[in-house]
């Protein structure tokens, strides 16, 4: 437990948020993150194979 | 009775067509095509499982009340598992909506059960905001206060009063939420209906 809490420690909680500024575009790095995030998913869920598929297609 | 007013009784005229659109073995199908074998299709099943997660971890919010989930550690730790499950289901939602808009999910009839999608996230939006002026903390505070002028300036504010801790807490745990697991069975029960919508080359290009 008292790892965790150094662990938490690693991110400052208690400072002003970091925002991104882009034309009209603002949006906190947090957010950010979780965008990129949401993308990296996305392109993981097209390319990488499904298991189990190899054997449904021998199956038929 | 006889069997002209059997047939005639709304309950024998429901099941039946209940039966015709959803046979049980389209409500629950033993297989799926082949091209459903892909994780793209793993989001959707992903977000019903994170509102799982909300749902019960907000019950249990629910039973023991904010002085509980703002002072025990256990009310902490139920408290986080229903704030990230919400995080999860976003997410999973999101990646879920842009499986469904590049592959045009909504051909060959199925236009309803992208706007259940549609409305089923609106809602949701909705229902994470009261849920955020109803943490009873000073982020609330902080949130609906900011919140209320865009609100007023709507025009909304008139029957919606994001200061009336009340009103939003019940918006937040009995409306919304209700709304939105209805809106979801009705999204899914649809897709059911109708069957996963196939690859682009296998619909001849005729169907919209
Ligand atoms: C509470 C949120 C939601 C849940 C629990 C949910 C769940 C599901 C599930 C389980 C499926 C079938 C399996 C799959 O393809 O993943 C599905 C299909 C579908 N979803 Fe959602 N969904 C949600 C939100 C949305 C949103 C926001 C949209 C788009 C605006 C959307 C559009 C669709 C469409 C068009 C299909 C039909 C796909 C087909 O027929 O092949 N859904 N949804």
């Amino acid at each position: 437990m008292a790892f965790l809490w150094s662990l938490a420690a690693l991110i400052p909680l208690d400072n002003y948020g970091h925002y991104i500024h882009w034309g009209v575009i603002d949006i906190s790095v947090a957010n950010f993150i979780v965008v990129v995030l949401m993308v990296l998913a996305f392109l993981a869920a097209l390319f990488l194979p499904f298991p189990g598929r190899n054997r449904r297609k021998e199956s038929r | 009775m006889s069997t002209a007013e059997i047939e005639k009784q709304w309950t024998t005229r429901l099941r039946k067509r209940a039966h015709g659109h959803l046979p049980p073995e389209k409500l629950l199908p033993d297989t799926q095509p082949a091209y459903v074998s892909s994780w793209i299709y793993v989001f959707g099943v992903t977000t019903i499982a994170a509102l799982v997660m909300v749902i019960l971890s907000g019950i249990i919010l629910a039973l023991r009340g904010p002085q509980w989930w703002h002072s025990s550690s256990v009310g902490h730790f139920v408290n986080s598992t229903h704030l990230w499950s919400v995080e999860i289901f976003f997410f999973a939602m999101i990646v879920h909506l842009w499986g469904k808009f590049f592959m045009a999910a909504w051909r060959g009839g199925r236009s309803l059960t992208w706007v259940t999608g549609v409305v089923t996230f609106l809602t949701s939006v909705g229902t994470a905001f009261t849920g955020y002026v109803s943490q009873t903390n000073f982020d609330s505070q902080w949130i609906s206060t900011q919140a209320k002028d865009g609100i007023n300036a709507t025009g909304v504010g008139s029957i919606f009063n994001v200061l009336n801790l009340g009103q939003m807490l019940m918006w937040h745990i009995v409306l919304l939420p209700l709304a939105a697991v209805i809106l979801t069975a009705v999204h899914v029960l649809l897709v059911r209906v109708k069957g996963v919508v196939p690859p682009f080359e296998e619909t001849n290009g005729a169907s919209k």
